[in-house]
């Protein structure tokens, strides 16, 4: 049966085998009637195939534009219980393919190994250790000794265990995070103090200690473990990969974040690519609209096939568009006028808006073919005469 | 045959800014003078109206080309600035180039070394990255160089250069004069000028003050003659009037030696006026304004934005051969007509070209003219003169006609029209329809195709185009029928379908038991079917034989319900319960019709009929489906009214009880959450998981209401059919009626807004049950009480205020997204490319399947097996 299947395996995609495969075990199809079945969906194939000269691209901007008409412009959105909040509906939706740099809510899924991944309990405990904290977390108190000119900061013992971290770790990450300051731990808590300081600079070291950094990863604000299929999943809000990936109760390869440009910078273009289709589906999916993969597939290949990703924006890929006319009819077009003119740019009058512009037939669909003629006689001598 | 007349195409445009050379070169007048026209109103020779400058009254001929009104497309002047002026567009240029380069030798401040460095690395991010990276790194060297403050080649020492928005250059804290920069741009070598981003062919920066102004011809700028006899002049008029005088004024003031400080000043005024004659929307610069009060509308202006020239005249085309009105509905036409007033076919035309053949017939056309239908208005001859058909001309057209000519007819049945319902936002909103003369005045449309055009009928409007040549005709025909459009390339569903009381129909057509024979007959026939042999000989016959009537003789269809593999009775080619859909051999065995076979987005039996017998079948048979179902309501009579919602006194009370058992439950949460007891899910709030809760218990309360609502009503009652059907409206929505209306959620919360602690006066504070936060206890037709009411209306707005601001939202992400993907196209070779080449896709998704062409966007597998397998 394989060697049958193998040899349409140029002809049909890979889908689609797999399925006929899949069907005709289920059948138990003798050889003659696989050959048919086998014939019958190549004839099917190929007359499904998309015509040379289809304009895919703008039958795409239709297919998302009508739906996103009837999206909710709802900001945040509660999926239920247990689930953080993010952008979702049309602003998300601009978002991504704004390929805005800041997106609004960026979060993480957290997948940890499978050893830590059972007990709710050690889970809980990654989950803190993720959680940006700042020592005001873990602080009850700071008070300014002005005899001294000094700041006492007082911990909360229990949530610095809630962290596991001892005093004198804390010490040694403040005394890192301080620059220039004294950090002694006392019996009363744990004193900064800097040197020659006047009594307006205490204050504001006071106000600076509240927000030193003292462990997790940065970025991470919220942390929430969710149990999923058997294992727990740690639902961060707040995108910082990089630094996830580097605690190694993580299970790196599964580690999924929602902040496109983020995955580009860590995991490669390619992954960015996948990650808008994902990004892009979900709020589709979530809207309860039905938009065929191809769609998105095709938004996510302009935007990242030029090895970076640019956004559907006039700076993006509409800026770095081959024709001025193009640049200029879409938004900014003094702009585009004056620098085309500066360097002499030529407009080859190679896409759509152009000849819509100059009252042409567009090089798409029927206006695509051209008759390529051989010429001979007077016409020809006349021309290389001109070449000449 | 005729001479055909070969059309030029044309191949590039290129951009680049005029030389002061140039100018003079375009230039036919020197403009010397502000007036305008003379005592005769005639125009003044040398001023702005001069008539070398091309024509813009009829009956006067251009000086320069002879050409009359609309023959002349208009000739440049120029005007000899006083002083030289900065153009306010090339006020960058003019920076960069100063700043980057030395005040006396006129060298990139720049040593040999690092510029050949430079000038590599240039050509490989050119090459590499295209011409803005090249842009962004040249604005980076300029930005550092303009901190350099000696000359690595001649020494010399170098100062700041400050722009002082918008026109004037200060070096040092003095102003620099247009006269010094010109000076000092014109010692730059083309070499220099290249490596700082310049094509010295096209553009030198010393271009960038302007010597000479070229002078627009009147043709861009045309006057308007009042009523009164006065003329108008145009904005651009206005401001050149301006420029003229204050230059007449300063070339005065200087030969006569005035004061530097007068002539600074004239020369200031005057570049004032340059700069807002090219922008008269500057941020520094207070616009020039009318004697009302109202701005200039200036070049830049006239450029810019959605009214401008880009958008609104140059990718914005208008159009003959099209008219607009009002739609209304005509289900007894076919899918792919359209009902065309007499008054409008009689006005569009269809250009028929005359031949041996059919001379006489054409001829006949003309004899009638364009008063009595079906006539004609216009012959065209083969040059192109184009002559209107009248009660006189009549007979020496009908003499002179031969073949070769074209004769405008009048539109007529069949004839091919382009039919379109704004907003275009998708192909399905352009659709070609053959034309169908009907009375009235509204375009007659067939509610199967409303879902495409997304159009009803409480006064929408739609336009319809005629295609003016063969090739459009041909191409409309083939490409845009509406047969071919049925499966939406969005996600490969069928987007023409039956509607609302087609489905109702056919829903109770296919479930009603029995009917005459002559009845049966009497339906098909008067939706047009003749051929009622299949329709079984006895006296009686059921819905479901005058459905099949209708099926093409070897169409097989099997759907299964949801439940029908836990179903023990099995049947082969029939449900027992009439759930199943078992169609064979044409013959509807059992099951009842509803929207999820023949509506949109779901019609499995329309799409498997397109698939079989292709798109012109299908959509006659969808024509045929639609029909029956509409003439079957019409001949059983259906309504729907108040009565629907009545319930029983029993059933009210089952309502009352689930009302009092959610509040019930909402109290004990109340309670929890006040004991204490209630436990916060993980990263909420205790209120806020009191929050949800409670909006948990309350959403489901409606639901439960309409469970009991819908079951205890009959099956006869039209909403219910209409809900259960898939042609409109869902349980919910009697439920709302008849039972309750429900929580009010305003952004995915209850009603929370109002006074402090309160939503409104008559609550107490803090009271956390479901009536002060928008809980509505009454259905529709009991009627809300005043506070109900009014959480009803805030929902309402909100909802309201919702669309109103998504509208654009989306509109614009649409507009971007098109803008950005239009020049995509599949390639012969199968990949997907941009316009310049670049291979954006491979194989289009993956697989090369056209969505449109595809069953939900995959070739259906298990279908073909099963059809070649299971016979």
């Amino acid at each position: 049966m394989s060697d049958l299947i193998n040899e349409y395996k140029d002809v049909l995609p890979e889908p689609i085998l797999n399925e006929v495969k899949s069907e005709i075990e289920k059948r138990k199809l003798t050889k003659d009637k696989m050959k048919e079945v086998l014939e019958k969906i190549k004839e099917e194939y190929e007359t499904a195939l998309v015509d040379p000269g289809e304009a895919i691209g703008i039958i795409t901007a239709e297919s998302f534009g009508e739906p996103s008409t009837q999206m909710t412009l709802n900001v945040k959105h509660f999926a239920g219980v247990a689930e953080m909040n993010v952008t979702l509906g049309l602003p998300r939706l601009i978002e991504i393919f704004d390929a805005t740099k800041n997106p609004s809510t960026p979060a993480m899924e957290v997948y940890l190994k499978k050893e830590y991944a059972k007990d709710a309990k050690v889970v809980r405990k990654i989950a803190y250790k993720l959680k940006e904290t700042k020592l005001k977390d873990v602080a009850s108190e700071f008070l300014i000794d002005i005899a001294k000119l000094s700041v006492r900061v007082v911990i909360d013992k229990t949530k610095l265990k809630d962290l596991g971290m001892s005093e004198t770790e804390l010490v040694a990450v403040l005394s890192a995070g301080l620059r220039n300051i004294q950090v002694r731990s006392t019996k009363e808590g744990i004193t900064l103090k800097g040197k020659e300081m006047a009594l307006n600079e205490t204050y504001t070291l006071k106000e600076k200690a509240k927000n030193t950094f003292i462990s997790g990863v940065k970025k991470v604000t919220h942390v929430l473990p969710v149990k999923r299929g058997g294992e727990f999943v740690i639902l961060t809000a707040g995108s910082n990969m990089k630094d996830v990936f580097e605690i190694k109760e993580v299970d790196s390869s599964r580690v999924m974040s929602n902040d496109i440009h983020e995955i580009a910078n860590v995991l490669g273009i390619e992954a960015a690519r996948q990650a808008i289709i994902n990004e892009a589906s979900k709020v589709i999916n979530n809207q309860g609209l039905d938009v065929d993969n191809r769609h998105i597939m095709l938004i996510s290949d302009a935007m990242t096939s030029q090895g970076a990703i640019r956004g559907i924006t006039r700076t993006g890929l509409t800026g770095e568009k081959e024709s001025v006319f193009a640049r200029a009819s879409f938004e900014t077009p003094i702009k585009h006028l004056i620098n085309a003119a500066m360097t002499g740019e030529k407009d080859r009058l190679n896409s759509v808006i152009e000849n819509v512009i100059l009252n042409q037939p567009v090089p798409l669909g029927t206006g695509l073919p051209d008759l390529i003629v051989a010429v001979n006689g007077a016409l020809s001598k006349k021309k290389n005469e001109r070449i000449n | 045959m005729p001479e055909e007349y070969v059309s030029k195409v044309v191949d590039s445009i290129e951009f680049g800014f005029l030389s002061p050379q140039d100018i003079k070169k375009i230039a036919t007048v020197k403009i010397v003078t502000p007036e305008l026209y003379d005592k005769e109103g005639y125009p003044v020779d040398g001023g702005l109206m001069d008539i070398r400058l091309g024509v813009i009254d009829p009956g006067l001929r251009c000086k320069t080309c002879g050409g009359k009104l609309k023959e002349c497309l208009g000739h440049f002047g120029y005007i000899e600035m006083a002083r030289p002026v900065i153009h306010l567009k090339g006020i960058n240029i003019i920076l960069a180039f100063l700043r980057s380069v030395c005040r006396e030798c006129s060298e990139i401040l720049l040593d040999n070394e690092a510029k050949e460095k430079f000038i590599a690395k240039l050509d490989v991010l050119e090459k590499e990255k295209g011409i803005n990276a090249k842009r962004k790194e040249i604005n980076a060297l300029v930005n550092k160089l303009k901190n350099i403050r000696k000359c690595p080649h001649c020494k010399s020492k170098q100062f700041k250069i400050n722009l002082e928005k918008p026109t004037t250059i200060v070096e040092n804290d003095t102003r620099v004069f247009p006269i010094e920069i010109k000076d000092r741009l014109e010692k730059i070598n083309d070499d220099n000028v290249t490596t700082l981003g310049l094509n010295p062919e096209k553009c030198r920066p010393e271009w960038m003050v302007l010597t000479l102004l070229p002078i627009p011809p009147v043709t861009i700028r045309p006057s308007i003659t009042l009523e009164t006899g006065e003329r108008s002049e145009d904005d651009l008029t206005h401001k050149l009037g301006d420029i003229v005088r204050i230059n007449q004024r300063l070339f005065e003031n200087i030969n006569a030696g005035a004061p530097e400080i007068i002539v600074e000043d004239l020369w200031d005024l005057l570049q004032y006026h340059i700069t807002t004659f090219f922008d008269n929307s500057t941020a520094a610069v207070p616009p020039a304004r009318h004697r009302s009060g109202e701005p200039l509308k200036t070049i830049t202006e006239r450029i810019k934005s959605k009214e401008g020239r880009f958008r609104h005249n140059l990718t914005g085309k208008r159009v003959n051969y099209s008219a607009r009105t009002l739609v209304s509905p005509d289900p007894m036409i076919g899918m792919n007509e359209v009902g065309v007033p007499l008054e409008v076919a009689m006005e569009l035309s269809v250009p028929e070209r005359v031949t041996e053949w059919n001379m006489e017939r054409l001829k006949e056309f003309i004899q009638r003219g364009h008063l009595i239908y079906p006539g004609s208005n216009y012959v065209v001859r083969p040059d192109g003169k184009k002559k209107k058909i009248t009660e006189e001309s009549k007979e020496q057209l009908i003499e002179e006609l031969q073949p070769g000519f074209l004769v405008e007819r009048h539109l007529m049945d069949g004839d091919i029209s382009i039919f379109n319902r704004q907003p275009s936002l998708h192909r399905m909103s352009i659709m070609c329809h053959k034309v169908r003369i009907l009375p009235g005045r509204s375009f007659r449309l067939n509610p199967s195709v409303c879902t495409p055009y997304n159009a009803d009928f409480d006064g929408d409007e739609m336009n319809l185009h005629i295609p003016q040549s063969e090739e459009a005709i041909a191409e409309a025909e083939i490409l845009m029928e509406v047969q071919t459009q049925i499966i939406t390339p969005k996600n490969g569903m069928n987007i023409v379908a039956s509607i609302q009381d087609a489905i109702t129909g056919n829903y109770l057509l296919t479930r009603n038991k029995e009917m005459k024979r002559e009845d049966a007959v009497g339906l098909l026939l008067s939706i047009g079917v003749e051929n009622v042999d299949s329709l079984p000989k006895t006296k009686m016959v059921t819905g479901k034989d005058a459905f099949s009537v209708l099926l093409p003789e070897d169409f097989d269809f099997i759907s299964y319900s949801q439940d029908c593999e836990k179903c023990s009775k099995g049947g082969k080619d029939k449900c027992p319960d009439d759930l199943c859909v078992f169609i064979k051999n044409g013959e509807l065995l059992s099951g009842v019709i509803d929207g999820d076979y023949i509506g949109e987005g779901s019609g499995h039996i329309l799409r498997t009929l397109y698939a079989q017998y292709g798109p012109s079948k299908a959509i006659g048979i969808l024509g045929n489906i639609s029909k029956i179902g509409i003439r079957y309501l019409l001949n059983t009579g259906f309504s729907t009214g108040l009565m629907d919602a009545d319930l029983t006194e029993d059933v009210k009370g089952q309502i009352k009880n689930i009302i009092d058992d959610a509040e019930k439950k909402v109290k004990i949460l109340i309670e929890d959450y006040d004991n204490g007891k209630l436990e916060a899910f993980p990263s909420k709030t205790l209120k806020e998981t009191l929050e949800l809760k409670i909006l948990e218990v309350l959403n489901k309360t409606r639901n439960k209401a309409g469970d009991v609502v819908v079951a205890n009503s009959k099956e006869d009652n039209p909403s219910i059919i209409m809900a259960n059907s898939g042609a409109r409206g869902n349980s919910m929505n009697l439920a709302q009626i008849a039972a309750l209306v429900g929580q009010q959620a305003l952004r995915g919360e209850r009603v929370n807004k109002g006074y402090r602690q309160r939503t409104l006066s008559i609550f107490k504070r803090g009271d956390l049950s479901p009536s002060p936060h928008g809980f509505i206890r009454n259905g529709y037709k009991q009627g809300l009480q005043p506070a109900e009411f009014f959480f009803h209306a805030m929902t309402g707005r909100d909802s309201l205020m919702d669309t109103a601001l998504r509208t654009p939202k989306s509109g614009y992400l649409y507009r971007r997204l098109a803008n950005a993907l239009q020049d995509l196209k599949i390639e012969y070779d199968a990949t997907v490319r941009s316009s310049d080449g670049s291979i954006v896709q491979f194989k289009y998704g993956d697989d090369g399947i056209d969505i449109s062409r595809s069953e939900s966007g995959t070739i259906n597998v298990k279908r073909i097996v099963r059809n070649l397998c299971d016979k």
